[in-house]
């Protein structure tokens, strides 16, 4: 279970973060959306520690993890991986050496001068890199695939890290729809299969819907609504993205879709899900 | 509606006009800005300087001192023009290379010195341009405090560093070579650390998120990135410490340049003509073998990590 309290991050005036305050349950696909800007990506980053907080707690199972150091907070970062929206691997290594990355936490300084990795860690990479569909393009360079395969070998090295709780920002925001599908798909299955919480920022609000449990939103570093994702109505949504005084405004939700089916099925299949 | 656009326009035309002129502006100012420091520089340096001459007849004239030198200069080299004749080319060119031996082993410790230097400048200056580089350096105060040291160690000139190590340990190689190392971890540190800052720091924030040190995140996410860079700049300073190890020898450091003092000071104006072709000749061939070596590297590292 991981708590955020009164979590807060100033960029000098700006409140990226502002009060937070939630509580996500272990085994729960969660997606936060809000505008740009709203403040999604430095939550995600404040969990793993990427970004200090200003103030506030963060508590997973109930381990404050706001006071780690050092050793502590490289194997919390490894517990919970980080997913992002430009996939972020060494594009100059191949796919296998991305993948085992996901060990550095458990490294020594020797084997990573050798960059060597035992038998039992490698085993573990080419497992998930499998899993994932990509085992044949184990030995290619990252930078040669394309974007939903390089999302999907950083999903792969997320897994190696044996997480608790996995973090992904933006993970489809640069991907065709079936690449994204793809993606989705992969993050959904973790959830389910592994037990893996998973807490993913969607710009998507069909993604949401027909992914996750639960919903949160996000506006100006504030959580504005929270909830099952049926319960985002027409109002709601305005209060989230809605522009304010432009009373002509109205979100069309086919527009952002990346959806190849149209997303009106996916209601449905939430429902049976909560 | 249409009067508001062309309005728009309108506006739109008379901004791009002023910016367009400040431009212009800009452009004239700094080209004779440019023309006048040239001069100033110019004149400083003497260039516009006059001497006075005596002329064959007894009388003495004032004549700029660029003029007046320049046949000082066609003088000096034709004295250190040997004597080749057809005829008898083995015997001269023998007699022009008369210390051969002497010198083949001089070349031999003058490249000798060039490399251990080279690989001295690379492993200080590989360690320390982490250290340097602003996006990367664990501490800001490190940063600037190892930036001023390589740039301390660069600004001092080989010649004065081996005059410094010749003091501490006495003539011979080993000055020369921790001359030009020092040296050359200065210019290569910054190099190195300019490579550094250049980089894509995604992947970093990729091994960080996944819990990696800032070692690790220089080794994994860094290195790879920076690895052609590094080596193309490895070998071009090669190539730079083989022309200074061949002078460095005239403070008494090693190398070739020791003969380069005693031909000038015993005014053998053969035996410089000969050293200079031979530096010439294997410089010019170490340029070429280390260019297609880099190339060929570059080429290579694409398949390496």
């Amino acid at each position: 279970m991981l708590e955020l309290y009164s979590l807060k991050k100033s960029f000098g005036q700006v409140d990226a973060v502002d009060d937070v305050t939630v509580t996500i349950d272990a085994g729960q696909m969660v997606g936060i959306i809000g505008r740009s800007g709203a403040g999604k990506s430095t939550l995600l980053r404040l969990v793993n520690r990427l970004v200090e907080p200003s103030n506030g707690k963060i508590l997973f199972n109930g381990r404050d993890i706001t006071k780690m150091k050092g050793r502590d907070l490289r194997l919390w970062r490894a517990s919970c991986a980080m997913i992002f929206q430009q996939f972020n691997l060494v594009e100059r290594m191949d796919v296998l050496t991305n993948v085992l990355i996901g060990r550095v936490a458990h490294q020594g300084f020797l084997p990573t001068i050798a960059r060597h990795f035992s038998e039992a860690e490698r085993a573990m990479a080419v497992h998930s890199l499998d899993r994932l569909g990509l085992l044949p393009q184990a030995l290619q360079k990252a930078g040669t695939l394309s974007g939903g395969q390089q999302q999907r070998v950083a999903i792969a090295k997320a897994l190696v890290q044996r997480p608790e709780i996995m973090l992904a920002d933006e993970p489809i925001a640069s991907l065709d729809p079936a690449n994204a599908t793809r993606v989705m798909e992969a993050l959904r299955k973790i959830n389910r299969e592994d037990g893996i919480t998973v807490l993913v920022n969607l710009h998507t609000l069909d993604t949401a819907r027909a992914y996750c449990d639960r919903i949160v939103a996000m506006r100006a570093g504030r959580i504005v609504f929270e909830g099952l994702p049926n319960e985002l109505t027409r109002d709601r949504l305005n209060s989230i993205y809605g522009v304010g005084d432009d009373a002509d405004f109205e979100i069309d939700e086919s527009v952002t879709s990346t959806a190849i089916a149209p997303p009106a099925g996916s209601q449905a299949r939430q429902t049976t899900m909560a | 509606m249409m009067s508001d656009l062309s309005q728009t326009i309108h506006g739109f035309e008379t901004e791009y006009a002023k910016t367009r002129r400040k431009a212009l502006r800009l452009q004239v100012a700094s080209t004779l800005l440019f023309a006048g420091a040239v001069l100033f520089s110019a004149y400083v340096g003497g260039f516009f300087g006059f001497t006075d001459v005596t002329l064959p007849s007894g009388e003495r004239v004032s004549m700029p001192k660029l003029w007046a030198g320049l046949p000082r200069l066609g003088e000096y080299l034709e004295k250190t023009i040997p004597t080749l004749r057809l005829t008898s080319l083995g015997p001269d060119l023998a007699e022009w290379f008369w210390r051969w031996e002497t010198w083949l082993r001089l070349l031999g410790e003058t490249i000798l010195i060039a490399y251990a230097a080279t690989v001295l400048g690379v492993a200080g200056g590989f360690l320390l341009s982490f250290l340097a580089a602003r996006n990367l350096s664990p501490g800001r105060w490190l940063s600037i405090l190892v930036r001023r040291y390589l740039e301390i160690i660069r600004t001092v000139p080989e010649l004065v560093w081996a005059l410094i190590f010749v003091f501490c340990f006495g003539v011979g190689p080993l000055a020369g070579m921790l001359a030009i190392g020092v040296h050359a971890t200065g210019s290569l540190g910054k190099l190195y650390s300019e490579a550094n800052e250049n980089i894509d720091m995604r992947p970093l924030d990729g091994i960080k998120a996944s819990g990696g040190s800032w070692f690790q995140q220089m080794r994994y996410g860094a290195v790879p990135q920076v690895i052609p860079n590094v080596i193309s700049y490895t070998l071009l300073r090669f190539e730079i410490n083989v022309r200074s190890s061949s002078i460095i020898g005239y403070v008494g450091a090693g190398g070739l340049g020791q003969e380069i003092r005693t031909a000038m000071s015993l005014q053998e104006y053969t035996d410089l003509s000969a050293l200079f072709v031979i530096i010439l000749v294997s410089v010019t061939i170490i340029d070429f073998l280390s260019e297609k070596l880099r190339h060929r590297i570059i080429g290579l590292s694409e398949h390496w990590t």
